[in-house]
């Protein structure tokens, strides 16, 4: 990479991106799969539920839905840290918090081709 | 500007406390602002454990629905939600902000900008919850 260029800009799009998806659809399946559904205010069956993470629209759905909100987190969280005090660990701090969201993409990816 | 920028220079950052955001209500709404996307994370990460375990079947599935009946994983989502919503007040908010809407000549008010990021969130709420309850 040529000196001067950064690779910010990748971040903060995948940052921006990932925080339209979750403040569009976090949301509602929270409430979906951490309240209503185990509290027994809904039910949804696992054959409908299967039915549905089997097909590749919906995979892909998952997909954007799961991973791209890490990228949010990441960002957001990294600035966090820095603002708590912890400037002496900038590189770290990015490679931990990008690493981990990189990992949880391939982790997606993992568990979305395997059903 | 042809010439490469200098490496980073020594960054100078004032020595404060790690409780700087307690002094003022505005620190700490911004600081709960940024610490939704913890929530956010910790979510999405359940939902792919989730997804795993409808591949595994019904029984590893109603297992881990049995898991998230207890009063911690309630207490926890009852909070998540609070933050996971306020993170879409605040994302809203900064859109009408950032985003510039025009119609023509005119600049669509960031107000109206806002208003209609809220109607899309309920419409797509709405079609969710359709999508995954009656339509089964």
């Amino acid at each position: 990479m040529s000196p001067g260029k950064t690779i910010e800009p990748l971040w903060w799009s995948l940052f921006s991106a990932g925080g339209v998806v979750a403040a569009f659809l976090v949301p509602v399946h929270l409430f979906l799969f951490g309240l209503a559904i185990p509290l027994g205010w809904v039910s949804v069956s696992h054959a409908r539920l299967l039915a549905l993470v089997g097909h590749p629209v919906v995979k892909l759905y998952l997909f954007v839905l799961i991973a791209l909100p890490l990228y949010h987190w990441a960002h957001r969280f990294r600035f966090v840290l820095e603002d708590l005090g912890l400037h002496g660990l900038r590189r770290p701090l990015a490679v931990l918090c990008y690493g981990s969201a990189i990992v949880g993409t391939v982790a997606t990816v993992w568990v979305l081709i395997r059903i | 500007m042809s010439e490469a920028r200098p490496a980073r220079p020594g960054l100078y950052y004032p020595k404060l406390p790690a409780t700087w955001w307690l002094k003022r209500p505005g620190y700490v709404r911004f600081m709960l602002r940024e610490v939704t996307s913890v929530f956010v994370a910790i979510f999405v990460v359940e939902l792919l454990v989730i997804v795993h375990k409808i591949g595994q079947g019904p029984q590893a599935f109603a297992d881990m629905m049995a898991r998230l009946q207890s009063t911690g994983c309630i207490v926890f989502h009852v909070v998540a939600l609070a933050f996971v919503v306020y993170h879409t007040i605040t994302w809203f908010q900064a859109t009408g902000v950032v985003q510039v809407v025009r119609v023509g000549d005119r600049q669509v008010p960031p107000a109206l900008v806002v208003a209609g990021n809220y109607v899309a969130w309920v419409v797509v709420t709405l079609f969710i919850l359709y999508w995954l309850l009656v339509r089964s």
